[in-house]
């Protein structure tokens, strides 16, 4: 996902020269990506769209602040994962507001866009986990994320966090902990039972 | 080692990402150490859960707009980015004629003509007086090489 081809140097040389038809190889390499990256940080098929498409924009408006030795995808994926915490943010911030106004004591939860209809092949299991994805803290929400729904290598997911690899099996460590304690599959957990 | 140590061992291992060497260390490790090797299995059974879950995949006409739509975006910003600039000089300039015309015609009686050059230099103050205050703490921002 994250080598630089030759392609890539070839394009990206072009959007310095301020052709946005050239950005179109970034585009279609990595749209799927992107989208599944938003979807799996604020949940919503609407908003994971339009913040991937947005992402795409502000990537192209400041491509030239990008190192020419640098891989496109990582910076890209800082650009993204932004956007997507300050529209969650925001979310919170609005439904934290309209609560406000209804003297309601109990802010709503930001995951409560985490709707399961985003999951294919239905079933409870199913559901259950990817509402307990949601309810994960944004650090290690991301590493599940690039993990299982990427198929992303430590070493790959590494890059795009502009971390090292110990901080990566950490924080997969402690957010695989705390879907077991959402799920129940630690010891004597009810969903252990399930099929 | 003290069994926290192999936190990160553990999930390389479930993850595949061990050389062999590693993997050699942790499976000794998970032969005298039943509460690691029962950890394991939990996370063995998240995983393959976590793993069970896929998202629905857009239709594919969305992909195929999804270029076009990004170009459009991405044109249509820099037409506003164009109209706003036009639109501030044009302001700019019409302002500029309107207390030009103003400050020259005779019949405008003193008294607005001043309030209206008093009017115009409290704006330049508070204009420059906004612009090196943000300039001042972008200076000395400890904090602006920082990656966000």
């Amino acid at each position: 996902m994250t080598s630089v081809c030759q392609e890539e140097i070839t394009a990206m040389r072009r959007c310095r020269r301020g052709s946005p038809e050239a950005f179109e190889v970034f585009v279609n390499r990595y749209m799927k990506n992107a989208y599944f990256i938003a979807l799996g940080l604020v949940g919503n098929r609407e908003d994971a769209m339009d913040l991937s498409q947005e992402a795409f924009i502000r990537a192209y408006r400041n491509i030239k602040h990008l190192k020419p030795d640098r891989k496109f995808f990582p910076w890209f994926y800082q650009i993204l994962k932004n956007l997507c915490i300050s529209h969650l943010r925001k979310r919170r911030y609005r439904q934290t507001s309209s609560l406000d106004a209804e003297n309601c004591p109990e802010p709503a939860a930001t995951t409560d866009c985490f709707s399961p209809e985003v999951v294919a092949e239905r079933n409870e299991l199913k559901d259950k986990v990817w509402q307990a994805i949601g309810k994960l803290d944004n650090k290690h929400r991301e590493v599940i994320i690039l993990r299982h729904f990427q198929n992303m290598s430590y070493e790959q997911i590494a890059e795009a966090l502009y971390c090292n690899k110990g901080t990566i099996t950490s924080r997969l460590y402690y957010a695989r902990k705390r879907l077991e304690e959402l799920l129940g599959t630690g010891k004597g957990g009810c969903i252990n039972d399930m099929p | 080692m003290t069994c926290h140590n192999y936190k990160d061992l553990m999930m390389g291992y479930l993850d595949n990402e061990l050389t062999d060497e590693q993997k050699k260390q942790f499976e000794e490790h998970l032969s005298g150490c039943p509460e690691c090797a029962g950890e394991l299995e939990e996370f063995r059974k998240l995983k393959a859960i976590t793993d069970e879950v896929t998202l629905v995949e857009p239709e594919d006409r969305i992909w195929q707009d999804y270029w076009n739509s990004v170009y459009n975006r991405i044109e249509r910003s820099v037409g506003w980015i164009v109209f706003s600039v036009a639109a501030i000089l044009l302001t700019i300039y019409g302002g500029f004629k309107l207390i030009e015309d103003i400050i020259k015609d005779a019949t405008v009686g003193m008294l607005l003509k001043v309030g209206l050059l008093a009017l115009i230099a409290g704006l330049a103050i508070l204009f420059v007086s906004v612009l090196r205050e943000r300039l001042h703490f972008w200076q000395k921002d400890r904090y602006k090489d920082v990656r966000r």
